[in-house]
């Protein structure tokens, strides 16, 4: 069956079952990898992408569920000229990413965040970013989104 | 030192008259096949590590493998340190999994370490070591190892090595003596005319003439990146998405496999009838192993209906009356024999019984492969931390000779001690898949199945028992049970006049290997609880009482010293907060931490700030070396309070990260780390920051509270 949707903007007609979980849509149809597997029951956010704007964890929605929404993963968070989204950049100047595999999911909540709240507080930011990160990139996180968000500098030390 | 440090390189030279690379690979075959793997068209190839094209990129080939920890930027700052190259222009590659880069300096690092006698080992000659180390098929990353050998014994000398061929190469050139040339961001200058050549023009030539092994290496104040907080290299591609990890690999006409697999450990498949699986859309087929089943399907989701269609029967091997709770019961047992203390008079004598679960590594990305078998030849692609390891066993699974398996190695979504080969049961699964198949195969490991069939940390017991009196450890004897010998993790950095540790043999079902920071994470938790509970028995301040078994103007008593200062020790706190600390060396490093903790309303700790003070002797990048330092002390703040990993009927009970819980950001402390630059022996930053945060945590919890944390996790012990 073939679901029409949009993806990063552009149209898309997905082929296949309508009980295929968004996240393996993404991954093997569209060949989109940057949007992680990581539990599979919703409870670690490595697959978080924005359906309509709203933060959804892919792994725990139907291909069907999302047929004439609008879908962005982190592949479509790069503005047309291929700059870096601004929290993206955050994550560069605070050397967030370890092992990394995490982080399309941690970007896209910060993103959805960000975009819901302009500036969210600490206790803000404490609910909303509940992704699982195993190496521990926490600090972090929170530093680049205070950054993001114009509300601390990234203070890199000893920085080259 | 400076003799040492000479033998080995001579050492090192000797095995080919003069050429530098034998210190890393034993002989000329060797070498020809690293060029032949990396050098093409007009590219020059120093040794098995470093590569300079005409363009002058610089690749670094690193034999390790970055699973998160940074090792790759590091070793890169090492070599374009003493190479002088232009660092915007360096980049770093997984080494192929090939004889020609097993690692020899990693192998003398170990025996360095096991020997206790770097001496000794220095004065062997390298061609022994690294024969050694490709027999022991040495390609491995772990025991912090990547930056503290390899880059100090192997990189820095690379880089020195081909920083001298290139300038006596241009001194030719322009004809003027070498001693008038200077090297700057990849060019040799000489300043007097103001001629200069980029490394790109004379890297050919230069990679023909012999190396020098006896090189000098720079001093530490002329360093320019090492020492450097400098952005990490594979960062950007870690924030777009375009990163492609082992389980985003993909070919053309590839299909996916899923796995079950017997749920007891030792456990066989004994029936399964594949026909409602076949009859799932998209499933290809069913492969029965001896102890799992698989479906192949055309995507995961099919592959993943098919698996949920079966109902496979598996024996328990005999295990099935194992649990938690009898393992426990075993161990008790055997710690009991163990020979008692008796306290003199005036002494005080204190016995403690401690225990640790077993634990899963839980990296993000669970096992996922892909192999190919064609043509007689085995492909495979993923992330492993031996790779060269990973390629023999494939070869043994698959009965291919190993000539005709190639191992890609590719990034890693974590590893903390899962990826070694001989218990990655992937390899030898996927092999035995690919064999029967005509089309590429991606296995793919569910939470579930990556939960449950984990190469645990060994779930240990331990009793304790110390005589102490005038606020002196006088005696300290310990009995502990588990699968292997922990003496180096078991000890104190103490002076205690007698102190013992005695291991008791106890094996499981399961398969225990490495953890992150191995066996120091549950026996720095039993020791350094244990000497709270002794500092509390004396009466004595734990900080203060830690200090006074330490001797003056050591290294340990400077990082302790420290942390309490950073931390403000003994200030007072609002209502409701105390605080913990606790010291582990690990790994050559010294580390001190103190967490600031409260209880939560439902009766669950809440840590506020974490100080750790770290003594590496040298941080290569210390931007990196503090994320990983941040990283291991949450992960063994997550572990304290909420994993575990427990049997019932010989399985595990756990299934995903639903009862498997891990440490989220609401819950984790702002982490404050700060470096002693000792210049001491460079030590391990992967790992040692995560020992000291279990029992830091459980000595604050008493200070709050008055009651002993004795057993982990300390969620399910608080439920209890
Ligand atoms: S994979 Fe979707 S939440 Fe974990
Ligand atoms: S960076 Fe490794 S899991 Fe988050």
């Amino acid at each position: 069956m073939a679901i029409e949707t949009t993806v990063n903007g552009k149209a898309v007609s997905i082929e296949a079952e309508p009980d295929t979980p968004l996240l393996w849509a993404l991954r093997e149809d569209l060949g989109l990898t940057g949007t992680k597997f990581g539990c599979g029951i919703s409870a670690c956010g490595a697959c978080s992408v924005h359906v309509n704007g709203e933060i959804t964890r892919s792994c725990s929605v139907p291909v069907s569920a999302v047929a004439g929404k609008s879908v962005t993963t982190i592949e479509g968070l790069k503005g047309e000229d291929g700059t870096l989204h601004k929290v993206q950049q955050a994550w560069i100047d605070a050397q967030v990413p370890q092992c990394g595999y995490c982080q399309s999911g941690q970007i896209m909540a910060a993103v959805a965040l960000i975009q819901k709240t302009g500036t969210p507080s600490a206790a803000q930011v404490d609910e909303a970013m509940t992704n699982i990160c195993r190496c521990g990139t926490y600090p972090r996180i929170r530093k680049a989104i205070l950054a993001a968000t114009g509300q601390a500098a990234v203070a890199v030390e000893g920085a080259a | 030192m400076g003799v040492k440090r000479r033998a080995f390189l001579i050492g090192g030279a000797a095995i080919v008259g003069g050429g530098l690379f034998a210190v890393y690979s034993a002989d000329s075959s060797n070498r020809k096949r690293a060029v032949e793997l990396t050098a093409k068209g007009k590219d020059g190839s120093f040794l098995s590590w470093v590569k300079i094209s005409e363009d002058d990129t610089v690749t670094v080939y690193s034999p390790h493998i970055d699973f998160g920890q940074g090792s790759h930027t590091a070793l890169a700052q090492m070599v374009a340190e003493e190479l002088d190259a232009d660092w915007t222009k360096v980049v770093v590659e997984h080494a192929p999994a090939d004889p020609a880069f097993a690692n020899s300096a990693l192998g003398r690092g170990f025996m360095a370490d096991m020997s206790g006698q770097p001496g000794v080992v220095a004065a062997l000659p390298a061609s022994f070591i690294s024969m050694a180390a490709r027999s022991m098929n040495l390609q491995i990353t772990g025991g912090s190892s990547a930056v503290r050998f390899t880059g100090q014994s192997g990189m820095r000398v690379a880089g020195a090595a081909a920083r001298e061929a290139l300038v006596a190469e241009a001194a030719e050139r322009l004809k003027v003596p070498v001693s008038e040339l200077t090297t700057l961001d990849s060019r040799v200058i000489h300043e007097k005319t103001s001629a200069s050549l980029r490394y790109g023009e004379l890297a050919q030539a230069a990679a023909a003439r012999s190396l020098n092994s006896d090189v000098k290496l720079k001093d530490r104040k002329d360093f320019r990146y090492i020492g450097q907080g400098v952005h990490r290299l594979d960062i950007p591609a870690k924030v777009d998405g375009s990163a492609t990890y082992g389980i985003d690999f993909t070919l053309p006409d590839m299909r996916v496999a899923t796995i079950m697999m017997a749920p007891v450990r030792g456990g066989k498949l004994t029936s399964v009838d594949t026909a409602p699986a076949l009859a799932v859309k998209g499933v290809e087929k069913v492969i029965e192993l001896e102890d799992a089943v698989l479906v192949i399907a055309k995507g995961y989701w099919q592959a993943t209906k098919g698996m949920q269609a079966l109902a496979p029967k598996f024996s328990d091997g005999g295990h099935g009356g194992l649990s938690t709770a009898s393992i426990y019961a075993a161990q008790d047992k055997l710690n009991a024999a163990g020979e008692k203390l008796v306290a003199p008079e005036g002494g005080k004598l204190l016995t403690a019984d401690y225990k640790a679960p077993f634990l899963h590594q839980a990296m993000m990305e669970p096992f996922a492969m892909t192999a190919h078998h064609k043509d007689g030849r085995l492909d495979m692609w993923g992330g492993l931390q031996d790779p060269l390891a990973a390629r023999m066993m494939a070869a043994e699974s698959a009965g291919v000779d190993a000539a005709k398996v190639m191992f890609h190695p590719m990034i890693m979504g974590g590893g903390f001690g899962r990826r070694f080969p001989p218990y990655s049961q992937i390899v030898d699964q996927l092999a035995k898949i690919a064999m029967q198949v005509p089309y590429p195969v991606k296995l793919i490991w569910s939470r579930e199945q990556d939960v449950q069939h984990g190469a645990y940390r060994p779930q240990v017991a331990a009793r304790l028992q110390a005589v102490t009196g005038k606020k002196r450890m006088a005696a300290w004897a310990s009995d502990y049970a588990q699968n292997d010998d922990a003496a180096a993790e078991g000890t104190v950095p103490y002076a205690i006049p007698n102190f013992e540790a005695r291991h008791h043999e106890y094996i499981s079902n399961q398969v225990n290997a490495y953890w992150r920071s191995v066996n120091a994470s549950q026996h720095g938790f039993f020791n350094e609880s244990f000497v709270d509970e002794l500092a509390v028995a004396e009466g004595e301040d734990p900080y203060t009482f830690r200090r006074n078994h330490l001797k003056a103007g050591s290294r340990q008593l400077l990082v302790l010293d420290t942390v309490a200062t950073r931390a403000g020790w003994g200030k007072p706190l609002p209502e409701g907060r105390a605080r913990g600390i606790a010291m582990v060396e690990s790994f050559g490093s010294i580390v001190a931490e103190v967490v600031e903790a409260s209880l939560k309303e439902d009766g669950t700790p809440k840590v506020h700030k974490a100080w750790a003070v770290v003594d590496c002797g040298t941080t290569v990048n210390p931007l990196n070396a503090a994320a990983q330092i941040e990283g291991g002390l949450i992960m063994g703040l997550s572990a304290a309070i909420g994993e575990q990993i427990t049997l019932e009927k010989g399985a595990v009970v756990e299934s995903n990260f639903n009862d498997y819980p891990i440490l989220k950001l609401a819950d984790s402390p702002e982490v404050d780390v700060h470096f002693i630059e000792s210049g001491a022996k460079m030590g391990g930053i992967g790992e040692p920051g995560l020992p000291p945060a279990a029992p830091a945590l459980a000595n604050a919890l008493f200070a709050l509270t008055g009651k002993r944390v004795r057993q982990l996790p300390i969620l399910a012990q608080a439920k209890v």
